[in-house]
């Protein structure tokens, strides 16, 4: 499957894949890139697409203060925390 | 008869006349995974004495009153680990309940256990579990089908009264084949997600997976209907679907699928799901050829869609608020890409980059639009097919269960399980898999599943054609020697 390039992909979803990983999804998702490549078959150009099994759309409620999980649970389950806080890898020298 | 291998209705009717405290069922219970359990590995965790305390609190007058339920590892059960079979969850304490959980304790059951999946739910073997494969009770040598193996394989084997599932392309119903046992997967939004951790979420439904018919329709009585904490719950209301049990199949309209019965279907598995059509028709139904004729492009659909939303979804998954990081990393982008390369397995690896490529600049229209659009297609095949019939009778699986290991160097091939299950999820209509028999191969009884399909929200007519068939045979009965 020309253009398709595993090693772009892995970085656009932030994925560091090992050399050995790289080489075997280019061979595996080519095979799989080949079958879905059948839908091509299909002429769709007066269909609708899908989205969805069911025609809802927006469900609203009142905007109105509920119970939500509380600050130390929300972070009970943190790799890293202190104050309060989430603490993250540095973003900014 | 060991307790441990009654139904849900049948200990249920125990504890309710007083003849066996909840108490002695979760001993009881303890004490089969105890025996079976290191041979079939469906268990992550469980935890007795809690389940025990939990007990003692529970009315047993309620329509599951202390009856424990084993949780599939992608449902959130407050206090407890939710792995979602991962590494990258490793430590993962769930905060809340899921409203399945929340709807099983007001009926009376008690949540027991994590039991094993394929990793979020990606896989059709349950192989791919960070934690190790589930072996199939009938044959420990083989996969108890995926990605709800773990559901299915301690029904089958008796350490578990049911289980809860969840179904994205075929992830209830083909362990329920595999394993010899009753799945069902609801219409789209019938049941509540909240609280289960997406994989597609446009395709994605929680379900049972139980001993017989008659609990699948106990259970959905509990867990379906409206929930304020979905948006894409549906707001119909919820008939008794024991209701329907009882109602025969004579006069129905069944639809055989002419495209169903095609090459790659095993020839066993062809005659043992024939015959089950045959006795259907003995009970007074009757059976048409029908045509779904989008069918042969169902599982490449399912691969873009599927992917391209578990792409979205795990993106969730970056270390920072919950679950494992990646040590000694340099910078954000490092952090990210460390963290999930060590965290995620290999096909959710596999998963993620086909769906952010079908996604990517240049090839969404190329892909995911002209699968969206395939995908109507797909459901109006059902839609004209139900106007004909009142379900649609075929194989669950096109194989028995295969062998620990025959798929895992070949994705595609893998993918090939879920052939006849995934275009209900793609469509959002019902169905369900019941035993309907065994196939022999190197001296081991392997089980067949039918599967019955319904229109969406008819969840009552899969119910009464299964139960019916279930009345007339004694499939769901045989147990697999695990002494």
């Amino acid at each position: 499957m020309k253009n398709f390039d595993v090693e772009y992909v892995a970085e656009l979803a932030r994925i560091q894949l090992t050399p050995d990983e790289i080489k075997r999804f280019n061979s595996q998702l080519g095979l799989v890139l080949e079958h879905v490549a059948k839908l091509n078959e299909i002429d769709v150009s007066q269909v609708e697409p899908m989205a969805h099994s069911f025609p809802i759309y927006n469900v609203f409620r009142e905007d109105e203060i509920r119970e939500s999980l509380d600050r130390e649970a929300a972070l009970s389950n943190a790799p890293h925390q202190a104050q309060g806080l989430f603490i993250v890898t540095k973003v900014v020298e | 008869m060991e307790l441990t291998s009654l139904a849900v209705h049948e200990v249920q009717a125990l504890i309710r006349s007083r003849q066996i405290s909840p108490k002695e069922v979760l001993e009881a219970l303890g004490q089969r995974i105890a025996d079976v359990d290191p041979r079939i590995h469906g268990y992550l965790s469980h935890d007795l004495k809690r389940a025990i305390s939990e007990a003692e609190e529970v009315d047993v007058r309620l329509p599951l009153g202390g009856v424990p339920i084993s949780i599939k590892d992608v449902i959130s059960v407050k206090g407890h680990p939710c792995g979602c079979a991962s590494k990258i969850l490793e430590g993962y304490v769930a905060p809340y309940d899921a409203t399945v959980i929340s709807k099983l304790r007001n009926a009376g059951a008690i949540p027991f256990g994590r039991v094993n999946m394929d990793e979020f739910a990606m896989g059709s073997s349950t192989e791919n579990s960070a934690f190790g494969p589930t072996r199939n009770p009938w044959d420990v040598t083989r996969t108890p089908g995926g990605s709800s193996g773990g559901s299915a394989a301690v029904v089958a084997a008796d350490e578990a009264f049911a289980a809860l599932g969840s179904d994205t392309g075929g992830s209830i119903r083909q362990p329920a084949a595999l394993c010899g046992r009753v799945g069902l997967k609801p219409t789209y939004g019938r049941v509540s997600r909240y609280g289960l951790v997406a994989f597609a979420s446009s395709l994605d439904q929680i379900g049972p997976i139980t001993k017989d018919v008659r609990d699948a329709a106990l259970l959905m009585n509990v867990i379906a209907g409206p929930d304020k904490f979905d948006s894409t719950s549906l707001a119909d209301q919820v008939p008794d679907f024991t209701e329907a049990l009882e109602k025969g199949v004579k006069g129905l309209k069944l639809g055989l699928p002419k495209e169903y019965f095609v090459e790659g279907l095993d020839p066993e598995v062809e005659k043992t799901v024939r015959a089950a059509i045959t006795n259907l028709e003995s009970l007074g139904a009757q059976v048409i050829e029908i045509s779904l004729p989008h069918t042969e492009f169902a599982l490449s659909t399912y691969y873009i869609i599927a992917p391209a939303e578990a792409s979205a979804n795990l993106a969730r998954f970056d270390g920072v608020r919950y679950g494992f990081r990646a040590q000694g990393t340099s910078g954000l982008l490092d952090h990210y890409g460390k963290t999930r390369e060590e965290g995620f397995g290999q096909e959710v690896k596999r998963r993620i980059i086909l769906g952010t490529y079908v996604l990517s600049s240049g090839y969404y229209d190329a892909y995911y639009l002209r699968a969206q659009k395939v995908r109507t297609l797909i459901r109006q095949d059902f839609a004209t097919a139900f106007e004909k019939v009142d379900a649609i009778v075929c194989p669950t699986s096109p194989t028995p269960a295969f062998k620990l290991g025959e798929r895992t160097s070949d994705p595609l091939k893998m993918y090939l399980a879920d052939i006849f299950t995934l275009a209900a999820n793609i469509a959002g209509i019902c169905g369900i898999s019941v035993p309907c028999g065994f196939l022999e191969e190197e001296g081991r009884k392997l089980p067949v599943g039918l599967q019955i399909l319904g229109k969406e929200l008819n969840e009552s007519i899969l119910l009464q054609v299964a139960y019916a068939y279930e009345q007339n045979t004694a499939w769901h009965k045989v147990r697999p020697e695990l002494g």
